[in-house]
This record gives C-alpha cells, structure tokens and sequence, in this order.
C-alpha cells in the first residue's frame, strides 16, 4: 500500500474511532462506526485479505451498526450530558487502554520497520482462507459455530420468556 | 497510462449501460401503469408527434424540474446528516456495477480487454457489502428529518432490508458452490456451456429455487411495492423521505430504481447468462443442428453486449410489471416471510446444493 495512502486513511481511521467514544449524539457515534469499520476493511483489502475485507463490511457495517442505529432510534435516544462516563469508568477505561497498549507496544517493536512480505501471493484469497478454516483451524471454527447457536438459543430463550 | 485509461472506459460504459437501463425503466414504468390500469398513458409528451419518443422529453424534463426546486430542509433537523443521507444511499449503489461483467473480452490489437470494470476475485461478496451499506440513507434519512413519518419509514426500512438480506445472501450461496467462485465473469462464463448440445447451461437450470428466492429478496430490497412499507404514501406520505425535496428526493427516488436495475443485473448475470448469447462462442455460431456461422471477433463482442443488454432490460420489465400487479403487504406479513418462508428456504437450498455437489461431484454440468 503507498505509504501516503495509509498514513491518510490510518490517521482517518483513529478520527473515526475517537469519534466513536468522543461524540455526544449516540446517532453520530454509531456512524463514526461505520466509517471506522469500512476504512478497516480498506486496510484488510489492502493487505490482500478481500474476503476479510469484505466479510468485515458485510458484517459490521451492513448488519452489526444497523441494528445498533435500530435500537438508538426506537429508543429515541437524545444527546448525553457528558462526553465520557463517570470519574471511576474514565480511570478504570484508561487503566484498561494503557494495559492494552503495554501488550502491544513489544510486539509493534518487534515488528517495525521494512521487512519483506512473508507470506505468499494470494495468501487471503477465498481458497486458501477456506482451506485453512477447514484443516488447521477446524476446531476453533467449528465451536465458533456452536457458540453463535448457543447465543441464538438464549435469545430465543429470552425472548419466549413469560413474564 | 493506457490501462488506467481502458478501466475509465470499462467504467463509463457499465455505468452508461445501468443508466440507459434506468431512463428506459422510467418510460416502462409509465406505459406498464398505463396498461396495467388499462388507461392509455403518458401520450401528451412527443417528438415529431410520436408519443414513445417522448420519454426523451420527460428524462430529460423531470431531473431538471427536480434540480431546480428549493431545498428545504426541516426545521429542527441534524444539517449534517440530512444531507449525508441522499448520498449514502445512492453511491454504494451505483458502484456496485464496477464488478458486473458486460462482455466476454474486447480484442484490440495485443491486448485482450476483459469487459468487467473490476476484476475482482470475490465479486459476489463486494455486491453484498455494498447493497448492505444502502440501508444507510434510509435509516440516517429518517432519523436526521425529524420528523414522524420519517423515522417510522427509517426503522421500517431498516428492518426490512436486513431482513432480506439474508435470504438474498444465502441464496447466493447456492449459486457460489454451484460455480465454485465469487468472481462474477467467470460465473457467466462457466454459462457458455450447453447441456445436451443445445440448452444454454444458465444458472436458473441449476438454482431454480435460489433464482425465486434472490428475487423475491431482491424486489423487497428495492422498497417497491409490493415490499414498500418503508415509503407506504398511503399511510406515511413518503416515508423516510418525506422531508425531503429538489434534487435530494431525485436521489432517493433514483436509489429504488438502481436497486431494481441492480436485482435485474445481478439476475441475468447469474442465472440467465449475463452476456451469453446461446450457441455464440468467440468464433462465431455453433448451431446444434451442425451449421455453423463464423463472425469477427468484433461482432461477436457486440452481440453479447446487445445481448447483455437486452436481458437487463426484460428483467427491468419484469420486476415493474410485478411492481404495478401486486398490492402491498402487511408488516406483519412482510416479517413472516422474510423469516418464515424465504429464511428456511434458503437454508434448505443451500443443503440441498451441497448435497447434489457432493453427490454428482463439481461443476455438475
């Protein structure tokens, strides 16, 4: 990816994601999302994984933030007072972001700078993805699988509840 | 330099293609409502006293009368986002006919031009994401107005159109482990083959179930009637466009109609052939009655592109004569077929694709 290219959308990309937590309308939040999510699977296309990429829009963008945006409206949500929460969710969120960030650091470090691309051409290609997902990552997937029944179920459940 | 040049070109024409299919589905939709209501319809606009061409009149009339009335934007609404809406509504649609191929391949001199605007290996998937981010303008549309009738419009559309969604989706999948790819050309391509020597091997032979479902899915996605109860004028003026007027509600009354030129697209291309023509193959006609007919190249392109063309524009038909024959459903209607009747019908189709694949092995051709 041009380098230009990716510092734009990358500096994009944390605009929208500040926006998400930042913004006091809940209606704007939830489409600061969706840019947010959308500008990632520019990223993951990039990087020649399409089918991510597009699964991800799919997914997030086309169905996940729609039924977020559903819920604000019938809601009839209003703007918030505040930005952010109370004091203690402000400590306690910040707390948790520097421990994410102390995991990622060593990592980002090992990683940086130019380093010649070791995976194959075509590594995110639908047919190799899929054949991955089907031999070596078989087990995870499968109980992924089992886990969506299992909230699907509860909904259910939850949802034929006499009260 | 060159290559950018031919992917502009491929562009504008798959572009122009969607738009002419349009501008005559607006004249279909006025003479089909005429003849449906049995009235004689739009004969006052003519050129030289010929009343069909004077659909050139009204294409040309009714986006400048849109175009230049006032903007009005209500009172009390988010500015931003109203005028956001008509545009995410819109865009993602029309660029959804960047990966729909019109054309086998365009031989001039060395090179070999492959009629797609986007050669992209998981055409299938970027056609859904795209269609999936349309729900957008209706949803922001009706929020930003203000207004009752809008948000009514906005969470009705939403529903609907994630609930569609799904069906439309899953019923492509039956068409992917039929053709083993997401890349759309190579979908119509796999097309050209003729079972027994004569019948054209289009997708509908192989998918009948999932041809009805996607369309089925497909209308309700274009929020026409008989799936409008998102824009329902008899109950909620315009729906989630209600408040909007000038070249804004022009945009959102263009959305329904790529949508329905999408559906048509996306229809021809997998289940009736896209741009196959039957018995053509790149050398000319191969008859099953043994006679041949060679042609150049350059017709041979031609034809298909017609031929595209020419499907896009009987689909179009169609879906406008279904839109003029059916009333409108019940909400709660709507919802049980979407989840009751298309949903489970997907899903068996898909399990029944799959059990034929693995029985009569890939390509069951």
């Amino acid at each position: 990816m041009n380098p230009i290219a990716f510092l734009v959308l990358a500096a994009l990309l944390v605009v929208a994601a500040v926006t998400v937590v930042l913004h006091r309308n809940p209606v704007h939040s939830a489409l600061a999302l969706v840019a947010a999510m959308c500008l990632l699977s520019v990223f993951f296309i990039a990087l020649d994984a399409q089918l991510i990429g597009f699964l991800q829009v799919i997914v997030y963008a086309g169905a996940v933030v729609v039924l977020f945006l559903f819920v604000i409206m019938l809601l009839n949500l209003q703007r918030e007072a505040r930005a952010l929460g109370s004091g203690a969710l402000v400590v306690a969120g910040g707390a948790a972001a520097l421990a994410f960030l102390a995991l990622m650091v060593p990592g980002l470090v090992r990683v940086a700078g130019p380093r010649p691309a070791d995976v194959a051409a075509g590594y995110g290609e639908t047919v190799a993805l899929a054949e991955r997902l089907f031999t070596v990552y078989l087990l995870p997937f499968e109980l992924t699988s089992v886990l969506l029944l299992v909230a699907i179920v509860g909904a259910v459940a939850l949802a034929k509840r006499t009260t | 330099m060159v290559d950018v040049l031919i992917v502009v070109a491929k562009a504008v024409v798959v572009f122009l293609i969607a738009l002419l299919t349009m501008g005559h589905g607006v004249f279909f939709e006025r003479k089909v409502s005429a003849v449906v209501q049995d009235r004689i319809g739009a004969n006052r606009a003519s050129i030289f006293g010929i009343a069909g061409l004077g659909i050139v009149n009204t294409l040309i009339a009714d986006p400048i009368k849109f175009l230049i009335k006032e903007d009005v934007v209500p009172a009390g609404s988010d500015r931003l986002l109203h005028f956001l809406a008509p545009v995410l509504a819109v865009i993602p649609l029309l660029v959804v006919f960047a990966v729909v191929p019109f054309g086998d391949v365009l031989v001039v001199g060395e090179r070999t031009i492959d009629l797609q605007a986007a050669e992209l290996n998981v055409g299938i998937l970027y056609v859904l994401a795209m269609v999936s981010l349309g729900v957008y303008g209706v949803v922001i549309a009706g929020w930003a107005s203000n207004s009752r009738w809008s948000l009514l419009g906005g969470i009705r559309g939403s529903a609907q159109m994630i609930s569609y969604e799904i069906a439309m989706g899953l019923a492509l999948v039956g068409v992917v482990l039929t053709y083993g790819t997401f890349d759309l050309q190579e979908i119509v391509r796999a097309q050209g083959a003729h079972l027994g020597g004569w019948l054209p091997a289009w997708g509908i032979l192989y998918q009948p179930l999932g041809f009805l479902i996607f369309v089925v899915a497909g209308v309700a996605e274009s929020k026409r009637i008989p799936f409008d109860l998102p824009e329902s004028e008899s109950e909620l003026v315009s729906g989630y466009f209600t408040e909007y007027s000038g070249a804004k509600h022009l945009m959102f009354m263009m959305s329904d109609f790529v949508e329905v030129v999408i559906v048509s697209a996306l229809v021809t291309t997998l289940f009736f052939g896209g741009w196959q023509v039957p018995w053509l193959a790149r050398d000319g006609f191969h008859f099953p009655w043994g006679a041949t007919l060679p042609l150049p190249a350059l017709a041979v392109t031609a034809l298909q592109v017609l031929t595209f063309v020419l499907k896009l524009h009987v689909a179009t038909l169609v879906q406008i004569v279904v839109r003029w024959t059916l009333p409108r459903f019940r909400y709660d209607q709507l919802m049980r077929l979407g989840w009751q009747g298309l949903l489970p019908l997907s899903l068996a189709n898909v399990v029944v694709s799959a059990l034929f694949i693995a029985a009569f092995g890939e390509h069951f051709a």
